[in-house]
């Protein structure tokens, strides 16, 4: 196997439960996340609504995928973008969204936060400094 | 007897909410559901149409989708009613056509 380490970013533009593509994303993060890769994960537009807390799908007979975000940080999932300006667009804030999080090793065990929130100009930066994206 | 409009697309992905409103006629409903409801949180950049919408038109939300995507009513733009399955049926059975903006 090859040894070299690849820096890949699944880029998340879509609302959940209207289409399959959110779920899709967090179920290919999840396998991939089994290859020991770099992994970042950016939520721009509609993508941001994945995020949401308090997500109730019981009425709408839909499995509700959202807890599933809380467990990123266990597959070494640390680096999760969410664009700002995407925030600002649909009138929400970071406090509307889950309180996601990593525990580092290297600290010992420290709870650390896995949503990094940036600017688009920043997020441009990001989708190019990455090898491989992952359209979603 | 008039219509009832229905979209299902976020406002900020499609135009199905601009069409829907730039032709539903005055004394028409507009129900917004599945990924629809994101056009009825206030203070987003979808706010505009849908407030000017409201003197013409009634808009109602289906909250069984709202609470799915983690959305409170009282982000719910003032004005625009939140109804329940049984509310949907109910409009289905109140206006003359149901017409839907995909």
């Amino acid at each position: 196997m090859s040894e070299t380490i690849k820096n890949f970013l699944y880029l998340n533009r879509k609302a959940p439960y209207g289409t399959i593509y959110a779920w899709e994303s967090l179920e290919v993060v999840l396998i991939g996340a089994a290859f020991d890769q770099d992994v970042s994960l950016a939520f721009v537009e509609d993508g941001v609504f994945q995020l949401t807390k308090n997500q109730d799908t019981a009425a709408v007979g839909m499995k509700n995928f959202s807890p599933t975000y809380a467990a990123l940080g266990d597959y070494e999932v640390k680096k999760i973008y969410v664009e700002k300006e995407s925030l600002d667009e649909r009138g929400l804030s970071l406090d509307d969204l889950q309180h996601l999080t990593w525990e580092d090793e290297d600290d010992d065990w420290a709870e650390k936060d896995s949503i990094r929130l940036v600017t688009r100009a920043e997020m441009t930066a990001i989708m190019d400094g990455a090898d491989v994206v992952f359209s979603f | 007897m008039s219509t009832l409009h229905t979209v299902n697309k976020s406002p900020f992905e499609k135009t199905s909410l601009a069409a829907c409103l730039g032709h539903a006629s005055a004394g028409s409903a507009v129900l917004l559901l599945e990924d629809g409801v994101y056009a009825a949180l206030s203070q987003t950049s979808a706010e505009d149409q849908v407030k000017g919408a409201l003197d013409s038109v009634k808009v109602y939300v289906l909250g069984p989708d709202l609470r799915a995507r983690g959305l409170p009513e009282e982000r719910v733009i003032p004005g625009i009613s939140v109804v329940d399955y049984g509310g949907f049926v109910d409009l289905a059975a109140e206006h003359e056509k149901v017409q839907a903006w995909l």
